[in-house]
């Protein structure tokens, strides 16, 4: 039987390095499967965090030869077999053990954006071509790849300037929502930061949802916000007629 | 005694999911104070792998659908067994629970006319499942969450509750542990609601999370509650069979339900012989019995399953009801279901039994201890209807978080106490596994428990195995009281293990003890040897499960009797 050697990162926030398991391949066999396979027979105390094991509540993220990923999802015959594959825990978070990261920072800010409000006399019809714009980014897991690989939040750490394109996606949605009449264009420019974005879409590349996350969601949230605070007309009207 | 550290609620909800979460959002509108316990991350719980659809008789597709009707196809599907009273309340109450979900934002796939759309599924007279693709629970764990961060719910993430405490016979408190620091935790609570979902890590085939351990069941067991019905497991008819990696994940019920075809080796669409009438829609335990049987008699696909196909519904229709699934068979089975059929095999689903509560209050037989949801029993009877778990978890966790909210504002501040003794022995039995060296591996045990569930107590039964099964058991169950681990109390899954194989092992052996007490076939319990109804010794009873003495004392109850009203609805042939 033919194996598979993995260099695991073990350690906590003192530090820790890389350690290196053997593990026999199965067909189809995923990272996680691997990962799973040494908790169980070699060391028990290996931290991951995972659920569902189908890709469906984003929580085994980790960085696979370096790539930010889903470990059940990421199938050992798509990685080079002749040397080591390297899993080592999210780099945008904090790690708290092994693979496991602090990502309490993404449900604090989640807490700051208001939630879905409607007006009084909806009579919630709504056409499936309006709901599914807000469906698009509904379809979110919450892995937070997309927050690991901005570089805003990756390389300069600005997690007090800008919420993420996590947080973007969840903002347009409420905003798409066909009944929603909050307003989160002043929280967008402010607080969330929209304006540190500088389109390169690394989010999105990343996202194994495949969700248009610049395109249909960071692009016109900041439109709106131009047209709101930038566009000279709109600016005068919105001071003629109040906002 | 190291030091804890210590929370006071009205009430603590254990568990996460859908049903926590709309229990906790509801124990807050009513003016108590409310802490979410949870293993995971918020919104990490297994309803996000619901996928089909949540059932309410709406009406919006066809519109001769209402309770009655749902209230009918319940009990039918349940085999009578179900709890009335929760099945008419089920009924009842999931229209406004499913609307109530808009209002906090869910955003449904809709009918040309603008409403909730619905669609078809197994054992429903008409298309009832709202949906949202097939990404449902989903849709309803991220609504329920946004809902509960901002209606004043304490959540504490990454906390695993290992017992709960007692002040006399009410509940007055929760001890577990952070699973970041191993540290531990104390709750004081005056009522406490357990959702904590299923057992599926019992078995070895499953399509349940890691978190499926059973703990709320085995919770309650240990503070004195009754289980019922526990012989009732679900296998549902269809999951992944190839690569070995991903055996046991689901395939929603809603490539049936939006027209797949079951097929076996020799092309022959097998449902014809089982279920003329209802075909692939047939109930869940009918659909996995013949896919089971067709393996068995040697009609089985490459892999030892059925062929399951939707292609014929065209590639941009598969792709747009069934994301999820294209995507799923696409990445880890490289098959194209656009294109050419699933292979699939009944998968441990669901445990239709569990903690028997009040139907109006989901309060248990334990002052101040209540229960919603998949660790609740009763509801579904011998067989659960696809699409009635959201809906379940929605109308009673409602309930649940009304009926521990209102018992919990008759016990004044500082009424109940925590007994000492009880934490300390707590204590003692979580740090065991540090002072055994000679133990054995936790993940040893656990997958030894799998084998034997998957042996012994499967989609078929005998007396004879269920007997072994229920004698092996009994070995692992003195094997895991040596358990060895290594490593630290910080975030160590071994260490964990060990409390979670305790509770898998209560679980496992109610199960055995039901199925092997029950001498009849109804539902998904199915016995090789007692191939048929019994409808007057066994159609009329539950089983029941509790502590006696430290011991776990097997024995029946009779079913609550149905007034006249509903047997004239369930007897109707409704439609």
């Amino acid at each position: 039987m033919s194996v598979a050697k993995l260099r695991i990162y073990r350690g906590d926030s003192n530090g820790g390095q890389e350690v290196e398991y053997e593990v026999p391949i199965e067909e189809g066999m995923v990272v996680l499967d691997a990962i799973l396979f040494i908790q169980a027979n070699y060391d028990g105390d290996l931290a991951v965090r995972w659920n569902c094991k189908a890709a469906k509540c984003g929580s085994c993220s980790a960085e696979i030869n370096g790539m930010p990923k889903l470990t059940c999802k990421t199938r050992l015959d798509t990685l080079p077999l002749d040397k080591p594959i390297t899993v080592h825990p999210v780099k945008t978070f904090p790690i708290m053990k092994d693979l496991v990261t602090d990502v309490s920072w993404n449900y604090e800010v989640r807490k700051k954006i208001p939630p879905f409000k409607y007006a009084e006399d909806t009579d919630w019809k709504m056409q499936q071509v309006d709901v599914e714009r807000s469906q698009e980014f509904r379809k979110c897991i919450e892995c937070f790849l997309c927050q690991d690989v901005c570089h805003i939040l990756r390389d300069h750490n600005e997690k007090n300037e800008f919420f993420g394109p996590r947080m973007m996606i969840k903002i347009a949605e409420l905003e798409m929502h066909p009944l929603d009449i909050e307003d989160r264009k002043p929280m967008l420019r402010e607080a969330a930061g929209i304006g540190y974005c500088n389109i390169t879409k690394c989010c999105t590349d990343i996202c194994p949802e495949g969700i248009h996350i610049t395109d249909n969601a960071i692009i016109p949230l900041k439109e709106r916000v131009a047209d709101t605070y930038f566009d000279p007309l709109q600016w005068i009207i919105t001071k003629i007629k109040g906002s | 005694m190291e030091k804890y550290e210590t929370h006071t609620h009205d009430v603590i909800v254990i568990g996460a999911g859908g049903a926590g979460l709309r229990a906790a959002i509801e124990a807050s509108a009513q003016g108590a104070s409310v802490g979410l316990v949870c293993k995971s991350l918020l919104g990490k719980a297994h309803t996000v792998m619901a996928e089909g659809g949540v059932a309410a008789a709406l009406g919006n597709v066809d519109s001769k659908d209402d309770w009655k009707t749902h209230f009918h196809d319940t009990m039918h599907g349940g085999k009578m067994l179900n709890n009335w009273r929760m099945a008419q309340l089920h009924a009842q109450e999931a229209p406004e629970r499913v609307k109530e979900l808009e209002h906090w934002g869910a955003l449904f796939d809709r009918t040309k006319d603008g409403n909730i759309n619905q669609r078809a599924f197994g054992g429903h007279t008409w298309k009832r499942l709202a949906h949202v693709g097939d990404r449902t629970g989903l849709e309803m764990i991220r609504t329920l969450q946004d809902r509960g961060i901002h209606t004043g719910v304490d959540v504490y993430m990454e906390c695993t509750i290992t017992h709960l405490l007692k002040d006399g016979d009410r509940i007055s408190g929760a001890f577990g542990y952070w699973r970041e620091s191993g540290r531990f935790v104390l709750f004081n609570a005056k009522s406490i609601i357990l959702a904590t979902g299923g057992i599926g890590k019992s078995f070895k085939v499953t399509s349940n999370s890691w978190e499926y351990t059973g703990d709320g069941h085995a919770l309650a067991y240990e503070a004195g509650a009754d289980l019922i019905d526990m012989e009732f497991i679900q296998f549902h008819p269809t999951g992944m069979v190839w690569p070995p990696s991903v055996k046991g994940i689901l395939v929603t019920e809603a490539v049936r339900g939006e027209g797949g075809i079951l097929t076996n080796k020799d092309g022959e669409r097998f449902m014809e012989k089982y279920d003329p009438e209802r075909m692939e829609l047939s109930t869940r335990d009918v659909v996995a019995r013949s896919i089971y049987t067709e393996v068995q008699e040697g009609r089985g696909s490459p892999h030892g399953g059925a062929f399951l196909d939707i292609s014929h519904r065209g590639a941009e229709y598969v792709k747009k009801k069934l994301p999820s699934m294209y995507h799923q068979f696409m990445e880890f089975a490289e098959i194209d279901i656009t294109k050419e059929p699933m292979e699939v095999y009944p998968t441990t689903h669901y445990v239709m039994g569990g903690v028997r509560v009040d139907p109006e209050t989901a309060q248990s037989t334990v002052k101040g201890l209540f229960a919603c949801g998949e660790v609740a029993g009763g509801m579904h009877g011998a067989n659960r209807l696809g699409g009635n778990s959201l809906s379940d978890l929605l109308v009673f966790g409602k309930r649940a978080g009304a009926g521990a909210a209102e018992y919990a504002s008759k016990i004044k501040d500082n009424e109940l106490k925590i007994d000492d003794r009880e934490l300390e022995g707590a204590v003692k039995e979580m740090l065991e596994p540090y002072e055994n060296p000679q133990g054995e591996n936790p993940y040893t045990i656990h997958q030894a428990l799998q084998e034997t569930m998957g042996d012994y107590i499967g989609v078929f039964r005998t007396k004879e195995k269920l007997h072994e099964g229920i004698e092996e058991i009994d070995v692992l169950k003195q094997r895991a009281s040596q358990l060895k681990i290594e490593g630290s109390r910080m975030f160590n899954p071994g260490w964990h293990l060990c409390k979670d194989l305790k509770s898998m092992l209560i679980v496992s052996e109610a199960i055995a003890r039901c199925a092997h007490q029950r001498e009849e076939s109804r539902g998904a319990h199915s016995r090789v040897d007692f191939p048929n109804y019994n409808d007057e010794k066994w159609g009329t009873v539950n089983s029941v499960i509790s502590k006696d003495n430290g011991d776990m004392k097997l024995s029946t109850s009779p079913l609550p009797q149905m007034p006249e009203e509903l047997k004239r609805i369930v007897e109707g042939g409704y439609k």
